[in-house]
């Protein structure tokens, strides 16, 4: 079997530093596949008990949105004022709501 | 010595040793990635090591500590497999320097850590409970390090080539030493008679169905072996550890009064 | 630790940085410019003029091969550390770096050079390193000064970084300055242990004192008179704190932490200025340093040589999990047709 000299895969990494948190990304390695990625993440970001569980997911499966579309995608929910609780005012007898 | 004595410290020279050679690649393994893992490894085996120093430094009591057992005694006072002394490559004269070769660092991982997941299982029940608890803690170590080498040892048995032909060539030469890990020697019977320690050859089976599996997963032949035994754990070592040791050691004895 | 505070340009064959300017698009500059001096990040997928971004990678790339590079010197004691706790502790720290070194060239690829590409900068000996590592570590006491002094000019200098324009250099930094603390104390405490043992102990302990001093003031990079980058590096937050005024922050830090320990630092001009309220201090010779970082120090050709060695040696082992992970992917995909 021929190899092309070629560099093992970028990996992300996704902790969860503990029961009841969500995963969060914490970088990236190298990896020849998703099961040694998983194991070299263990060694790479948990060295100080960091993490519970761990994600791995290969870089280029990642989709990102644009930021040359940040506008369009993200300003039109700044005026939406009333999906905030804050935009309602209860009198004040009935507590908390 | 007493059985628990030279048994404890068979356990701990085991460690030290394999956890000495294993840190050789610490800065110069063949990926950053793989490199932090191994020094992982490493770590843990000399954790290991020094726990079961620190018992039996209590069970001599006086001013034995880790330091004076992994430092003060020589060559012929261990009591380690000579498996795990031997350098990261191929056979060669002990003086002969050569560089440092994955293939032989995985076959021995993994050669040694099936054996110790199945050891410290059973040390677990030791009747000494200082030991049982040290068994419980190593074992989850050594259970990694056997994942971490056997996944190894199937990525180089069924990778290349290059890297099939070379790691098989690392278990034709560390094969015989596991030998070793069969033959009692009068410590180890000793220490099992007062139920301290565990008869290895117990476990010979199941250690057979984990090297079988993994070396059939890996593409690999498993090498017959026959003819020299050898008798680390006995004091009788290989050409090697003598220049282990002397590296090791060299500081602490310059020193012998230093305080670090 | 480990970042080269100053940018060095890398050896000829490299493309040097254009300080003016880009003739980019205007509009795209633009909002960079006001991103950049309203204190923004930029990430990844943002617009960047192409000096900020071959700047970047020039900067984080240093700085990996820094941290790697910078394993060599420490790990030579390794196999010698004097006690079993001092041992693993010394495997942990120069693991740490490893670790450094890699959160960076993460970093860097976000930017679109590859790890091999990078790679092939140090090895090639285009790419610099911090010249610290071409030091030789000679006794134990080397361990626990690159600890306390190199470790420590090295957080002076990344700290600042964390709040470095860009967003996944400044994240890798919050995550070394975290552990960096760890190699800091571990070394300074290891001398303390030291300095209460025998008088060769504590010989040793001053003559390494005296050997690194000045190598790590040098650390901290040229006089700011003397940094033509500094300034567009200032510009770009990717920079934020000039090299005097980080040198002039570690001495002030360094040397009640001497007094403490009961060394001298090798220097008869050090001195506190009352009106400066700082300390004063003597010339660096940078006629040695500047021949150390081109090339021609005491251990430059070893540490290069060394990490080309474990590289090249290490091909057959990346080539045969990439040829596995290709088998097995192709045996999942026939069980699965
Ligand atoms: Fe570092
Ligand atoms: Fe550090």
């Amino acid at each position: 079997m021929t190899t092309a000299l070629k560099e093992w895969p970028l990996w992300e990494i996704f902790v969860r530093s503990k029961q009841g948190l969500e995963h969060k990304h914490c970088g990236s390695l190298h990896a020849a596949d998703a099961a040694q990625a998983l194991e070299m993440a263990r060694d790479v970001y948990t060295r100080r008990q960091e993490g519970v569980s761990i994600w791995v997911v290969e870089s280029k499966a990642i989709t990102a949105s644009n930021p040359d579309e940040k506008g369009e995608l993200f300003d039109p929910a700044a005026d939406k004022i009333y999906r905030h609780p804050t935009f309602y005012e209860i009198p004040e007898e009935v507590g908390h709501m | 010595m007493s059985a628990a004595v030279d048994y404890l410290l068979h356990l701990a020279d085991n460690a030290l040793v394999l956890g000495q050679r294993n840190a050789e690649w610490c800065g110069h393994g063949p990926i950053l990635e793989e490199d932090i893992a191994l020094s992982n490894v490493s770590l843990d085996l000399i954790g290991q090591a020094r726990l079961l120093y620190q018992l039996v430094a209590t069970l001599k009591g006086g001013d034995c500590t880790e330091d004076k057992l992994a430092y003060f005694r020589d060559t012929h006072e261990f009591r380690n497999y000579t498996l795990l002394e031997l350098p990261h490559h191929g056979p060669l004269s002990g003086y002969a320097q050569s560089s440092l070769e994955y293939g032989t660092t995985i076959v021995r991982n993994f050669l040694y850590s099936a054996l110790m997941a199945l050891l410290w299982e059973a040390l677990e029940k030791s009747a000494n409970a200082d030991l049982a608890a040290i068994a419980a803690k190593s074992l989850k170590e050594v259970r990694y390090h056997l994942r971490h080498s056997r996944d190894w040892l199937v990525r180089l048995g069924d990778g290349t080539d290059e890297s099939h032909a070379r790691v098989q060539a690392s278990l034709d030469h560390l094969f015989a030493y596991t030998q070793e890990f069969w033959a009692h020697s009068p410590a180890e019977a000793a220490a099992i008679a007062a139920g301290i320690g565990v008869d290895v050859t117990t476990l010979r089976a199941d250690w057979d169905a984990i090297v079988d599996a993994a070396l059939s997963e890996a593409t690999l032949q498993r090498p017959a072996v026959s003819g020299y035994v050898t008798e680390g754990k006995q004091g009788i070592h290989s050409e090697h550890l003598g220049f282990l040791l002397a590296e090791m050691q060299s500081l602490a004895r310059a020193h012998p009064n230093g305080v670090w | 630790m480990y970042t080269q505070s100053f940018n060095v340009p890398d050896s000829p064959g490299a493309k040097t940085v254009a300080l003016a300017p880009s003739s980019e698009d205007p509009a795209l500059q633009a909002a960079f410019d006001a991103r950049i001096d309203a204190d923004g990040r930029i990430e990844p997928q943002d617009w960047m003029p192409e000096a900020y971004r071959k700047t970047l990678v020039r900067q984080i790339s240093q700085h990996a091969h820094s941290e790697i590079v910078g394993m060599l010197p420490e790990g030579n004691w390794i196999s010698r550390a004097p006690s079993l706790k001092r041992k693993a502790i010394l495997i942990a720290k120069v693991q740490d770096e490893g670790g450094h070194g890699l959160y960076l060239y993460s970093a860097a690829e976000t930017l679109g050079t590859s790890r091999d590409q990078m790679l092939d900068g140090l090895h090639s000996g285009r790419a610099k390193y911090s010249s610290i590592f071409n030091y030789p570590t000679l006794t134990w006491a080397d361990v626990g000064v690159i600890g306390w002094l190199v470790d420590g000019a090295a957080i002076m200098n990344q700290v600042p970084l964390c709040r470095c324009s860009y967003g996944p250099y400044a994240r890798a930094m919050v995550r070394v300055c975290k552990e960096e603390s760890f190699h800091q104390r571990q070394g300074y405490e290891a001398l303390l242990v030291m300095m209460t043992g025998t008088a060769e102990q504590k010989a040793m302990v001053q003559d390494a004192v005296n050997r690194w001093w000045w190598k790590c003031l040098a650390m901290f990079g040229p006089p700011d008179a003397d940094s033509p980058n500094s300034a567009q590096g200032m510009r770009w937050g990717i920079k934020r704190v000039s090299n005097d005024e980080l040198r002039q922050k570690f001495v002030d830090a360094t040397v009640p932490q001497a007094k403490v320990l009961g060394v001298t630092l090798p220097d008869p001009d050090l001195k506190w200025n009352e009106e400066r309220q700082h300390y004063d201090y003597g010339q660096i010779d940078w006629a040695e340093f500047w021949e150390t970082v081109n090339g021609n120090g005491p251990c430059n050709k070893e540490r290069l040589a060394t990490r080309v060695k474990a590289h090249n040696e290490g091909q057959w082992v990346r080539e045969a999990a990439l040829a596995h992970a290709a088998k097995k992917k192709a045996r999942e995909m026939k069980d699965a047709a």
